[in-house]
């Protein structure tokens, strides 16, 4: 029985890695048109990818898009996980309610609503409309993140602090900041990765002078059948994985995400 | 008195709540504008399309009953079964995964089965969507490999078909519902297992009598979210379905960005969730019977 469960397991990890694996794959063939199995190995399409302008223009505005909004969301994210830890006050259920609602609520719903909201204040089609939208949808990942890392500082630290004569100004700078600063770093990474690969909220709010990589490849994938796209996608495959094992091995993905069982 | 009075001054600082208004403020403003968005959807949905006009005419039911036509309805339904499809089937795949991962010993196998079941939700769905039509095509990757091996003279149908849709969409669906399972079987005491072991319950008993029914707030959690998940997909459906198969998301972003009918695709984002609502709630009813037997 543990063989058969442990084959089944195998076969279920290869369904999942399957489609990446032929994208890859489907990246080195020289024809422009895809097609299995492969004859010829080439370079080529990485080539023609990197220098295609949309995906050139998307990338950078995906960078800038995902900085700016994963640091506006730790900023925010971390000061509000703070004070629903620590403090009760007035309309705390209704607001954690709010900022975690996004969860649960489509992303073409959102995109369309902030696509709205932007166009009755004369904002649609700028950049504050798509960092507002990646900023409602990557903020609970961000404050659960958060939430973790605050309930795993020893509270008799920062008493000690406070008791010592510390003002609270002092005792957020050099006790809980440091201490967060794992949790902090954790949710900025998780928050880029997810902006960065934001795709229905921002088909709603991006035009043809904000387009993110996501929509410039979605644009890409409706007009052109070569490999280009493959190779992206291969390229995109690679840095993600990457970026997610460092991010396991420093931080923990386990714990962020709460699959660990914390004993064995 | 004089040593203690630093410590009552600590006390008092947090019970003052410092800095509470400025910590407040800016996620304040953040929901704030989240609801402004969600209230200009639910306004837009009772306002008039005017055709050739950006701006919306006055107030009207008229969204509502258009929706009741039989191609949108037949849209809605259509959408609802592939969700719970998807989420049932997302289910039955990830629950081996989800035990796997939590109950892997080696931490090379742990952390392996972790980053390849969680990697395709931080991909997107552009990408994974475009994988698949790598896979399912008709010079693709089955029918190529069928092809050269053999097995069939022509290409199967795959690409623009409901099977096709459904397989990407468990795939697009299937590292959230992992998640919420592996954190629920976590939390299972497994001194449980060890009691029911001890008292010579075989490893499959185990599993149906213990694990599986502790594991039931995971398997609510997954199927809900599940559910949600496939509702918000739109570039699968999109681009796998090819126009043969729609869901809602599809209608509302073709009713925007097509017809610029903006109050039509509020009306219907808006009927969206509150048939998700009603959907989740229906599910935590009908599995409530099982998750009290599976308790006690």
């Amino acid at each position: 029985m543990i063989l058969g469960f442990r084959l089944l397991v195998l076969l279920l990890l290869a369904f999942v890695m399957m489609p990446a694996v032929v994208a890859i794959i489907a990246a080195f063939d020289a024809r422009a048109i895809i097609a299995f199995p492969p004859k010829e190995f080439s370079w080529r399409w990485f080539q023609r990818a990197l220098s295609y302008e949309d995906f050139r223009t998307g990338f950078m505005h995906s960078v800038f898009v995902a900085i700016i909004a994963s640091t506006l969301s730790v900023l925010i994210g971390s000061m509000a996980a703070y004070a629903m830890d620590r403090y009760s006050f007035h309309g705390k259920a209704t607001l954690e309610a709010l900022l975690l609602a996004p969860l649960a609520i489509p992303h073409f719903t959102i995109g369309l609503g902030a696509l709205i909201l932007a166009a009755q204040i004369g904002q649609s089609r700028g950049w504050p409309v798509v960092i507002f939208a990646h900023v409602i949808l990557v903020l609970p990942f961000v404050l659960r993140s958060l939430y973790i890392s605050l309930k795993n500082i020893d509270p008799r630290l920062e008493q000690a602090a406070l008791s010592l004569g510390a003002r609270p100004a002092r005792v957020i700078w050099t006790v809980t900041l440091p201490a967060l600063a794992p949790g902090l770093a954790g949710g900025w990474l998780f928050a880029a990765i997810l902006s960065f690969n934001e795709f229905t909220a921002s088909l709603f709010v991006t035009s043809q002078r904000t387009q993110t990589l996501p929509v410039a490849m979605y644009n890409y994938v409706r007009e052109y059948a070569d490999p280009s796209m493959a190779a992206i996608s291969a390229l995109y495959i690679l840095v993600t994985t990457i970026l997610l094992v460092i991010a396991n091995r420093f931080l923990g993905l386990g714990r962020i995400l709460g699959t660990d069982d914390g004993r064995n | 008195m004089g040593s203690f009075a630093p410590a009552r001054r600590g006390a008092d600082a947090l019970m003052r709540r410092p800095f509470l208004r400025l910590f407040v403020t800016p996620a304040a403003l953040i929901a704030l504008g989240f609801v402004l968005a969600m209230a200009a959807v639910l306004q837009y949905a009772f306002l008039a399309f005017i055709p050739g006009e950006l701006q919306p005419g006055g107030f009207t039911f008229q969204n509502f009953r258009e929706m009741m036509k039989p191609l949108y309805a037949g849209v809605f339904y259509d959408t609802v079964k592939l969700c719970f499809l998807t989420a049932v089937l997302a289910l039955l795949a990830g629950y081996p995964l989800a035990l796997a991962l939590v109950r892997a010993r080696n931490a090379y196998v742990k952390s392996a089965i972790l980053i390849i079941s969680v990697t395709p939700l931080f991909l997107g769905e552009v990408i994974r969507t475009y994988a698949w039509i790598i896979v399912l095509g008709n010079r693709g990757f089955v029918n190529g490999s069928l092809l050269a091996l053999g097995v069939i003279d022509a290409p199967i149908p795959l690409l623009f078909t409901r099977l096709g849709v459904v397989v990407a969409l468990v795939h697009v669906t299937l590292p959230v519902v992992v998640i919420m399972l592996a954190a629920a079987i976590a939390h299972i005491d497994r001194d449980l297992e060890r009691a029911a072991a001890a008292l010579g319950a075989r490893p499959l008993r185990v599993f149906l009598t213990v694990t599986l029914p502790l594991s039931m707030p995971g398997i609510i959690a997954g199927l809900t979210t599940g559910f949600a998940w496939t509702f918000s997909a739109f570039a699968t459906p999109q681009l796998i379905g090819g126009g043969r198969v729609n869901m809602v998301s599809n209608l509302v972003y073709s009713l925007g960005f097509a017809s610029f009918n903006f109050p039509f695709a509020a009306a219907l984002s808006v009927a969206g969730l509150v048939l998700t609502a009603l959907a989740l709630a229906g599910f935590r009813l009908l599995l409530r019977p099982l998750h009290r037997v599976g308790l006690t």
